[in-house]
């Protein structure tokens, strides 16, 4: 009995040593932002453009003084696109590594495997993942930068609403993405009173869609085709479509809103519409824009620092990045309940991707209207709405 | 109805010529040395992948394919003679887990030099496609069926006219008596490595203004190379070719006719049935137990 008391008491006289000692070191120990990404693999070019902007964000950052007058450090593991890979570094960053905030995960399966995790260790988490799952239902300490897929669907499905246009084929790719935006597809076309009349599919290492795009083609009342998916897929769709002759209007997702991807799809691209990030028209957007600045800084400061093309991928990390900082320089500290509270009240941060009001009930803070409507003309985009 | 056949058919068949001679790269070497070369798919992204880099250094395109081929059949020789012949008597079992090494090794080196996207290739010709009764037939496919045949049929006088093609199939029926007759069996292995790296990197590359090529273009079409191969029976050429285009038309038949989800499954189906009842493949030889 007296033995344990005496253990007890010394099991807590360790504990308040050590957290004395932490929080004397605290002052002078930098800020921790953890981070993993698919910096290589399949998912590689949502990673290495994000993993470059943090890079480089936190060297500025640190170089004009830093956040509450310590420096930013910035710790980064590869989950190659895995999502075990993804929960086994999210442990490692919440656990050994101890960081104040995780902004990463590129996938949706990578972030939704890191979730139960940042959940129950009480961290703040801002994922750069797509899909509407990561945010809802809303997870207390999971927030997340790029429009859901949700939003994408609303936006095609509203730009072909004012076209005329009710019933519909849709072409998805059977991969995460894919196969989460045909869901959020067919459900906003419910909801809208629309008609997706052909709904084909193909997986992610197919190199020919011909024959699904002849079945679209062949169905009855199509009026118009939409193709959800990423990586190289859709740019065959694309290619498939114009050697068909098909002349039905044509949209993609905004997976696939990248200049690689005209590079690609070539002249076959001419005509098709997708919601894109503003990042790629950074010049036409009205001067009154309130994103303008900040996207042609972004895309110059990228593009500037590692001459290569900045990507809308990159920019969830910017805007991931910058709405740590923020929340941190709100909160006052790096205490993770306050800075969730102060992410979570976040209104009007103007990012690149668009303008952020955080709520309660909302932990992605974007509307629909953030994605602008582009179309390709000429082999450029071309600002419709 | 005929003009949805026709470009089910049409694609099937396209696909399914690439598979073929994927195919036969893995028959070349397995029948040499019963390895099953799992590095036969990075041949064919070398070959597109050069292509398109030098081409966009400048490199007329025939000089750039030629210069392509001639890397990929060094990069076949140095396979063989770096990383298969200094593991001398080694397993079958233990080749096949080097050239799975092998693939990723130089998987990992085209990821550093070439980068990670995918890049496009022209079309040979006209980037107009050929109407052929309300189907249509992109014109890089002609390509690929008719190198596909002319390969297939220069491997054929290859192996039955030429002494050294000869002596390829000597060592792959009985290696020691090979050897016995003065036949160098090290410099036929290596041989066969850079013919199958030679015929895959030309795979690679007719085939890459169709699916574009990309650092890990070869794991996806090697697998499909390999299924074609095995369908066909390992080590029959005829097999190989077969294997090829009936995988290919299959899958395309089921994403049309039956659903695009089905597509692999069916194709995968397909496979176990015809191992199942032809444990050999549809043309493997038949093996005789030696007491």
């Amino acid at each position: 009995m007296f033995k344990t008391v005496i253990r007890r008491a010394g099991k807590c006289a360790a504990v308040a040593a050590a957290g004395l000692m932490m929080m004397s070191a605290q002052a002078a120990e930098p800020i921790k932002i953890g981070s993993f990404l698919s910096v290589t693999g399949p998912a590689s070019f949502l990673g290495d453009p994000e993993l470059k902007t943090l890079e480089m964000y936190v060297e500025k950052i640190n170089e004009e003084g830093g956040v509450l007058g310590r420096q930013l450090e910035l710790i980064h593991y590869d989950d190659v696109g895995n999502a075990s890979s993804a929960r086994n570094f999210a442990s490692r960053l919440i656990r050994s590594d101890q960081v104040d905030i995780i902004v990463g995960g590129s996938t949706t399966g990578a972030t939704m495997a890191a979730v139960p995790l940042v959940e129950q260790a009480q961290v703040p988490f801002i994922s750069l993942a797509g899909a509407v799952v990561i945010t809802n239902p809303v997870k207390k300490w999971v927030f997340k930068t790029p429009q859901t897929d949700r939003m994408a669907a609303e936006r095609i499905l509203a730009d072909m609403k004012d076209r005329g246009i009710t019933k519909f084929g849709l072409i998805s790719g059977t991969g995460g993405f894919g196969s989460s935006g045909r869901t959020q597809t067919l459900e906003v076309a419910e909801q809208m009173g629309m008609e997706v009349v052909a709904d084909e599919t193909y997986s992610g290492s197919d190199t020919d869609m011909t024959a699904q795009l002849t079945n679209i083609r062949n169905t009855n009342g199509v009026e118009a085709v939409l193709n959800f998916g990423f990586g190289q897929g859709p740019a065959i769709v694309t290619r498939n479509y114009a050697q068909l002759g098909m002349e039905l209007p044509f949209y993609q997702s905004h997976g696939v809103a990248s200049d690689s991807f005209l590079e690609l799809a070539g002249s076959s691209a001419e005509g098709l519409r997708l919601p894109a990030s503003p990042l790629l028209v950074p010049d036409s957007l009205p001067n009154d824009d309130p994103q303008k600045e900040v996207v042609q800084n972004y895309k110059a400061e990228y593009e500037a620092r590692w001459d290569s093309k900045v990507s809308t991928f990159g920019a969830y990390a910017y805007d991931g990045l910058m709405l740590a900082v923020r929340a941190m320089e709100e909160a006052g500290s790096t205490d993770p309940e306050a800075v969730r509270n102060a992410l979570e009240n976040i209104k009007g941060y103007v990012g690149v991707t668009g303008v952020f009001n955080m709520s309660p009930e909302d932990h992605n803070g974007l509307d629909p209207e953030s994605f602008r409507i582009l179309e390709v003309q000429n082999g450029e985009w071309k600002l419709i709405d | 109805m005929l003009a949805e056949f026709l470009q089910y058919l049409f694609t099937g068949i396209t696909i399914g010529a690439t598979y073929a001679l994927i195919a036969l790269g893995f028959t070349l070497i397995y029948n040499a040395s019963h390895v099953i070369n799992f590095a036969q798919g990075e041949f064919l992204m070398i070959g597109g992948m050069a292509t398109v880099s030098l081409t966009a250094m400048g490199v007329p395109m025939i000089l750039a394919v030629v210069l392509a081929v001639i890397l990929a059949g060094i990069l076949g020789v140095a396979l063989q003679r770096f990383a298969i012949a200094p593991a001398k008597q080694a397993d079958v079992v233990t080749l096949i887990i080097i050239t799975i090494g092998a693939s990723i090794f130089i998987r990992g080196i085209a990821q550093v030099v070439w980068g990670k996207e995918y890049h496009v290739m022209q079309n040979f010709s006209t980037d107009q496609p050929i109407q052929v009764f309300g189907a249509v037939l992109n014109s890089q496919s002609l390509w690929v069926l008719g190198i596909g045949a002319i390969l297939v049929v220069g491997l054929v006088l290859f192996f039955t006219k030429t002494l050294i093609g000869k002596a390829i199939l000597a060592t792959s029926m009985n290696k020691e008596a090979a050897r016995l007759v003065g036949i160098r069996t090290q410099m036929v292995l290596m041989l066969a490595f850079m013919v199958s790296a030679l015929l895959g990197s030309v795979a690679g590359i007719v085939v890459a203004p169709i699916t574009f090529t990309s650092y890990d273009i070869g794991i996806i079409l090697g697998l499909k190379g390999f299924v074609a191969a095995a369908i066909g029976g390992l080590g029959s050429g005829v097999g190989a070719v077969v294997g090829g285009l009936s995988l290919g038309i299959v899958e395309a038949m089921a994403a049309g006719y039956i659903s695009s989800d089905y597509k692999d499954a069916v194709a995968f189906s397909m496979i176990l049935l015809v191992l199942f009842f032809m444990p050999r493949g549809l043309f493997g030889a038949k093996v005789v137990e030696r007491v």
